[in-house]
């Protein structure tokens, strides 16, 4: 059943938000004393998370290039937060051009900041829908405009997934976008994973239970899974630093310091 | 950094754009190329690693060759520009290098490359300053960006919220179920207009009232305790049919839902309340029920009102709990109805339905009309046969005046039948049809009395009017069945046996016990095809067990009826039973009577001896009832005493010695030890009796204590039940 469209909760700016909180770890400045306060938590906690989030960050530019490098012009990323520098668009327009993306954001602040500043891009859409709505966020006319040629689309759920909890299954929601999309297309995911650091990952996940976002943490396998019905892209499931790195150096001595994991995946 | 400088190898192809007009010549040059070199490798590596991975080759090359330029030339270039080195540090914030750790990295390398006239510092200032100033420049603009993005945001929220307001507030208003909303302490806050429309008003009549106030005196039980825990945060909703007052007064009847809404943090913070008007559906309900449980002409309970309270009387007794009924039929009635038609019998029975009313209502009996001109009393916590016998006067005295209807003067008596017993002696069915058959006692010995149920009376009766007719047929029809009472080993506890115990599904009178009916068999001749079918039943049924349980399962005992032990036939029947069963004949105990046998050259003697030679085991039932010669005793080939219920009833009976009660039944423990023979106590009702009958040496008993007879499904599941707590531990040490 679908969940109703509710008001959204995520303008209560007296309560640390991911996308801010993100923004903050790649040294931006969109963001409030609440959610720097609460990062800067993390970071004590936990002093390599801005690499991390780094990582992540050159993850997607890496996975988006290699996307625009096999043709495809067409981009859903669900869970974009603030795209501040090396948003999709700018990345995959250096090999086409003609590159069309949809943001898909569930934060109204994230959402209205990206409207902001992609209000003179045609070829940009920003939607505020809740990836666990699943079928309520195919449905919207941006995103069937999207798919509804057939060609090749990249699904991007960079750093989202572990924002939704295993009660609201996350399998199923995998299947109704993958079941949604045109052969061809890819999906680029990165996740917050237990493997590497699991001393880490308990506290910081409690840490997140104070967000309207809690953090779900998983395994390898259990990310493995999520590519489901598609072929995975070499080198399959990895740490961040070490999917198709730029250069051999760049992947850096301890890969499974970036605690989170990643893949793309194709649809024959 | 993990790029170093090519030493000696040719200039990087920056290199080679980069030299000033100003550049020494010669191996000066050459050292500052090299140094040049070396610069810019570092100021590549560092800026390629950290932040600068996530950024897009397309712009970070550029980035790189560009700020390395304008350092070189603010470094060699005169005169001297040091904004030039200010703009290389604005244009890596423009590109969010914007980690502290970055600068203070960038200022070491600036500072390590040799420049010319000391200006150096300056230098690395003028670069620090430009990046600071952009830096600051570019957090003023995003926080302004994130504000803006922020109020935007709120403001979109605040008009998709009004605009769910008003949905909401249309959806709250015009909703056809009553809906309020109150706080945890119990005041009302919002309610719709159907909820005021329930309570015969409008919404503004609610203000002010607390829910505390909705209390109904027929409020179900258990309603305002789930409320208190739904207000307290212990439960999240409760559902109850509950009775309000109206404005006006009238009672309206709600289907109620009330459901507990916490804030984020999980504290109870409002009640919802929802109300559906169901008074229609109430009332039609409540006129069913009447209907079904009264008798529309005289407004009395009606004969499944009457059976449903005495049937609940019988589910969870008090051990000695009593209860009583008085049968009454009137006399003449039938004359009445065919004279004066039945329109006055009508009326007549009115009157009297309401004169018994009268009369033992303010008793607390409950006076129910059974049909055509029978009535019944019940007594529920009867104190004993007195006020039984009382309220059966009550009634014949109620009737003593002659009704008057129209110019008739009607005078009407009634007949009654009484019966006092323990509600633990007897079943609901039993029990009517005994006082129905006193009735007819009183009605025989001239009418306008009332008779005291008497069981031997009650047992000829029962023959007599219905058993010896319908019996024949009965075997053929299926109505017999066979109940199985536990027979305990009291050293340990174990059920070793169990009694069959044969009963009669009678059309008409219910469920009749071996007590009513086996004396007309044994008249008729009936118990020996009957006699025959328990035998086999019984046996089947012992086998079904040993094939379930192996040796767990308990030996069956059947009861062999005098005419049964003197046939012929007998050790055929036995022989043959046994075989098509396939039951081991240890596994079969045969009872019969003292009076089985008369004398030591009884033909019957053989009979007896050749089913113990197969195996059976045979045992003697009710020991103690008949004429006993121990003589005989000793030649019987049994190897069981049962000792009938009485001597174990007897204990209790104040009016008989209990002392000698108990030596009476040690001596016949005593004496069927010294003839070698095990004994059973019958009758046996409470843990104190087992626990004596055990100590003085008795080794089995039967009786209410140990369990009353069941259906063979119950025996099966008694014995499961004690495998279960046999076992030491689940799972292990079981073999089946």
């Amino acid at each position: 059943m679908a969940r109703p469209n509710w008001v959204p909760a995520g303008t209560d700016l007296d309560k640390p938000n991911a996308a801010r909180v993100y923004d903050y770890y790649l040294g931006g400045s969109h963001n409030f004393e609440v959610d720097r306060r609460m990062a800067r938590k993390a970071i004590e906690l936990w002093p390599d998370l801005p690499m991390i989030m780094r990582a992540n960050r050159a993850f997607l530019r890496r996975a988006t290039q290699f996307a625009a490098g096999e043709g495809i012009s067409r981009y859903l990323d669900i869970g974009s937060g603030i795209p501040t520098f090396g948003a999709v668009h700018e990345v995959a327009r250096e090999h086409r051009p003609e590159a069309r993306v949809v943001y898909v954001d569930m934060d109204p602040v994230a959402v209205a900041h990206s409207r902001l500043i992609l209000a003179d891009d045609p070829l940009c859409q920003v939607v505020d829908a809740d990836l666990r709505n699943t079928d309520d966020l195919l449905a919207r006319p941006e995103v069937e405009e999207l798919l509804a040629p057939g060609e090749p689309v990249a699904v991007i759920l960079n750093a989202v997934l572990h924002f939704v909890t295993d009660a609201d299954e996350p399998a199923k929601i995998l299947a109704k976008l993958r079941e949604a999309l045109p052969s061809g297309s890819m999906l680029i995911l990165s996740h917050a994973s237990l493997e590497g650091r699991p001393d880490q990952a308990g506290s910081h996940q409690s840490l997140y239970r104070s967000t309207p976002t809690p953090l779900t943490m998983r395994s390898r396998e259990q990310i493995t899974a999520f590519f489901d019905g598609y072929d995975l892209v070499e080198p399959g499931v990895v740490y961040l630093p070490e999917w198709r790195p730029d250069d051999a150096g760049s992947v850096g001595p301890h890969p499974e310091r970036m605690t989170g994991m990643a893949g793309v995946g194709r649809l024959s | 950094m993990n790029e170093s400088p090519g030493a000696g190898g040719p200039p990087g192809p920056e290199a080679q754009t980069a030299p000033g007009p100003q550049t020494a010549r010669g191996a000066a040059a050459d050292a500052d190329g090299t140094a040049a070199a070396g610069f810019r490798a570092a100021w590549s590596a560092m800026l390629r690693t950290g932040h600068g991975a996530a950024v897009r080759p397309g712009v970070l090359n550029p980035l790189i060759a560009r700020t390395a330029e304008l350092l070189h030339r603010a470094a060699r270039e005169h005169p001297f520009r040091p904004e030039l080195a200010g703009q290389a540090g604005a244009l890596l914030i423009d590109n969010q290098f914007t980690d502290p750790q970055l600068l203070a990295d960038a200022v070491q390398l600036i500072q390590r490359q040799p420049v010319p006239d000391d200006r150096g510092p300056a230098l690395s200032g003028a670069f620090a300053a430009g990046w600071a100033a952009a830096l600051r420049e570019r957090t003023l603009r995003e926080q302004e960006a994130i504000r803006l993005a922020a109020d935007t945001a709120r403001q979109e929220v605040e008009k998709a919220l009004r605009a769910s307001e008003a949905r909401f507030r249309a959806l709250f208003e015009s909703a056809a179920i009553g809906i309020g909303l109150g706080d945890t302490d119990g005041n009302i806050l919002a309610v719709n207009r159907a909820l005021g429309e329930i309570f015969g008003g409008g919404p503004e009549d609610m203000q002010g009232v607390r829910v505390d106030d909705l209390v109904h005196p027929e409020d179900t039980p258990g309603v305002w305790e789930a409320y208190e825990e739904l207000i307290s945060g212990k439960r999240e909703y409760f559902q109850f049919d509950k009775p309000y007052y109206r404005r006006d007064g009238e009672v309206v009847w709600t289907h109620l839902t009330v459901s507990l809404i916490r804030d984020d943090d999980g504290v109870p913070l409002y009640q919802v309340a929802m109300l559906e008007d169901v008074t229609e559906r109430y009332r039609l309900q409540e006129r069913l029920r009447h209907q079904a449980t009264h008798d529309p002409l005289t407004g009395l309970p009606n004969r499944a009102a009457f059976f449903e309270r005495l049937e609940k009387l019988f589910e969870e007794p008090e051990p000695d709990a009593r209860f009583g009924l008085c049968y009454v039929d009137l006399d003449g009635f039938k004359i009445v109805n065919d004279s004066l038609g039945h329109d006055m019998g009508d009326q007549l029975l009115t009157v009297v339905a309401r004169r018994l009313e009268n009369a033992l209502s303010p008793l607390g009996h409950m006076v129910a009309r059974l049909g055509g001109d029978e009535f019944v009393v019940l007594l529920e916590n009867c104190r004993g046969e007195q006020e039984a016998v009382a309220a059966a006067k009550t009634v014949l005295a109620a009737l003593t005046r002659p009704v008057v209807i129209g110019d008739h003067r009607l005078a009407v008596g009634a007949s009654v039948g009484v019966l006092e017993r323990r509600v633990a002696t007897t079943t609901p069915g039993a029990a009517v049809r005994a006082a129905d058959l006193t009735l007819y006692r009183a009605k025989e010995a001239g009418r306008g009395r009332w008779t005291l149920f008497d069981p031997k009376e009650n047992a000829r009766a029962v023959s007599r009017y219905a058993v010896s007719v319908r019996m024949p047929a009965a075997l053929d029809r299926g109505e017999f069945f066979i109940d199985y009472q536990p027979m305990v080993d009291l050293a340990s506890g174990a059920m070793t046996g169990v009694e069959a115990l044969v009963r009669w599904r009678h059309p008409q009178m219910g469920v009749l016990g071996p007590e009513e009916f086996v004396g007309v068999a044994e008249e008729t001749g009936l118990i020996m095809p009957l006699g025959r079918w328990v035998l086999e039943q019984a046996c089947e049924q012992a086998a079904d067990w040993v094939a379930k349980f192996g040796d767990r399962a308990p030996k069956v005992s059947v009861n062999l009826a005098v005419r049964q032990a003197r046939n012929a036939g007998l050790v055929g029947d036995v022989e043959r039973t046994l075989r098509s069963t396939g039951l081991d004949p240890s596994m079969l105990q045969l009872e019969i009577t003292e009076s089985t046998v008369v004398g030591p050259e009884d033909e019957a003697l053989k009979a007896l001896h050749a089913l113990v030679d197969m195996g059976v085991s045979l045992a003697v039932d009710d020991f103690g009832t008949g004429w006993s010669n121990l003589a005989y005793l000793r030649d019987l080939p049994v190897s069981n005493l049962k000792i009938a219920g009485s001597f174990v009833g007897d204990l209790h009976d104040p009016a008989k010695d209990t002392h000698l009660g108990w030596r009476i039944v040690s001596g016949l423990v005593s004496l069927a030890h010294t003839l070698g023979l095990s004994v059973t106590a019958e009758g046996v009702e409470s843990r104190a009796d087992a626990e004596r009958l055990r100590l003085m040496g008795c080794d089995l008993a039967q009786g209410w204590h140990f369990g009353r007879p069941v259906r063979p499904a119950e025996i099966a599941r008694r014995i499961a039940d004690a495998d279960l707590e046999a076992a030491p531990e689940p799972g292990l040490g079981h073999e089946s």
